[in-house]
């Protein structure tokens, strides 16, 4: 079960919940398993073509991706961040 | 006359703000879904009640959020628009809906959303889940109509989408990079339709597409009747003729024919008005010299008046954008505007007595009329 960290951007679709938990092996996987669970999110992280959207960050870990195919590692962990993106 | 609400789309949200029956005291709800873009937000007039929001953030990719209960309570779009997923790493992505069309009266429940990067979708149940419409996301010409370099600072656009009211076969769309295209046969197929309409920013200055169409309207009494405001000038296109007349050079060249957005008369075919910037020099896009005013024709574009009663009489430097100029269906017609500076202003006259009855928004990029 991997540990997914929400970012104030999309807490409204985890009911405030910074902190949950998802199933799957890559990151695409705990995307599509949160998105199962709050409609909406992963399009909002992810674009149609499989890309991370220009200002979302994804950390495995201490490890940034910007593959929806990456592997999580063994600690499970997954976080979510807002980048900058101006005014 | 009867109560309106003004539909107002930001940078920062949205606002709704409803008169009383003289459209003179404004209530004012909102901010709704406050920091997100807010290109526009639209009431179905075919159920009176279905609201379709289309949002995005900084940070987050492009939805649709749907209200049946005037803005109270918001559900997001099952499938908002959204390109095939392809293979191509080049591949296309929407960045954001900018226009939201209800579709033919005969179509209850169908939507047209117009995006950028320039595609046109589909929507059957109300704006819950949205197809591509392949007859232009896939046309064989698409990319020489929408090159991927080309775009306004907000990214290309396909900015308007018109349905005849009288056959919802036959449609017409206005793009950023192409100009104005036309279907004969539901989306199906498109062809340009831009002949006479100028691009002066290409060593072609008239061709067959590439012009910058920035708004078409239809003269909602004649819809053979189309108006335009191109990033050139303004147009008019009386059907079945093909080649668009530049009726803006009536307007004076001090002032000039440069504008985001042109509305028709709701009842009258020959009137329409137009909100002049200042497209010269570095292009500044503000009301010219500083002194905001509508340009009024009452003749189908042969001469136009300026109406200015109620704006500032100098220091006044608005921009209007594309969807933020519209009128209601009152007697008299009230038109409104929202500026990029957070103001709404509106005449209950036809373009006299203009009065601020909103400041301090976000800026605002859409606005439209609707019945309470």
């Amino acid at each position: 079960m991997a540990q997914v960290f929400i970012p104030s951007q999309l807490t409204a679709y985890t009911d405030g919940a910074t902190r949950v938990e998802a199933m799957g092996a890559t990151v695409g996987e705990v995307l599509d398993d949160l998105d199962r669970r709050f409609p909406g999110l992963k399009f909002r992280v992810i674009d149609e073509q499989d890309r991370v959207r220009k200002h979302m960050r994804l950390f495995i870990g201490q490890d940034e991706t910007r593959s929806v195919g990456a592997p999580l590692s063994e600690s499970g962990e997954l976080l979510i961040f807002g980048a900058l993106s101006g005014g | 006359m009867t109560a309106i609400q003004l539909l107002v789309g930001t940078r920062k949200g949205a606002w709704i703000f409803r008169s009383d029956a003289a459209r003179q005291a404004w209530a004012v709800q909102g901010p709704i879904h406050l920091g997100q873009i807010v290109s526009h937000l639209v009431l179905d007039p075919r159920d009176g009640k279905t609201l379709l929001m289309a949002a995005a953030t900084g940070h987050l990719g492009p939805t649709i959020f749907r209200s049946t209960d005037g803005g109270e309570t918001w559900a997001e779009a099952g499938r908002p628009p959204a390109f095939p997923k392809s293979s191509d790493p080049r591949a296309r992505a929407v960045d954001h809906t900018f226009w939201l069309q209800p579709g033919h009266a005969d179509e209850p429940g169908v939507w047209w959303a117009g995006t950028s990067p320039p595609g046109l979708f589909e929507s059957r149940d109300g704006g819950v889940t949205w197809e591509s419409v392949a007859g232009f996301n896939d046309n064989a010409k698409y990319h020489d109509w929408c090159p991927p370099e080309a775009g306004t600072p907000d990214g290309a656009l396909l900015n308007q989408i018109v349905v005849d009211p009288r056959d919802l076969a036959h449609m017409y769309i206005a793009t950023s990079t192409a100009g104005v295209f036309e279907s004969h046969d539901r989306g199906a197929s498109w062809a340009p339709l831009n002949r006479n309409v100028e691009a002066s920013f290409l060593p072609d200055p008239y061709p067959e597409y590439g012009q910058d169409a920035h708004f078409i309207a239809l003269a909602p009494t004649n819809p053979d009747r189309l108006w335009q405001q191109n990033h050139c000038g303004v147009y008019r296109l009386d059907r079945p003729d093909e080649r668009w007349e530049r009726i803006g050079k009536a307007i004076p060249p001090e002032v000039g024919d440069i504008g985001f957005t042109i509305t028709p008369h709701p009842r009258n075919a020959d009137t329409a008005w137009v909100f002049p910037m200042d497209g010269t020099d570095v292009w500044p896009r503000v009301s010219p010299g500083g002194r905001p005013a509508v340009y009024r024709t009452r003749d189908a574009g042969k001469s136009w008046e300026r109406q200015d009663s109620g704006f500032p009489a100098e220091q006044g430097w608005f921009t209007v954008k594309r969807q933020a100029f519209c009128a209601d269906q009152g007697e008299p017609v009230g038109l409104y505007l929202g500026t990029t500076g957070g103001e709404i202003w509106a005449s209950c006259a036809e373009g006299e007595g203009w009065r601020q009855i909103a400041a301090h928004l976000p800026e605002i990029y859409s606005v439209t009329a609707a019945p309470v």
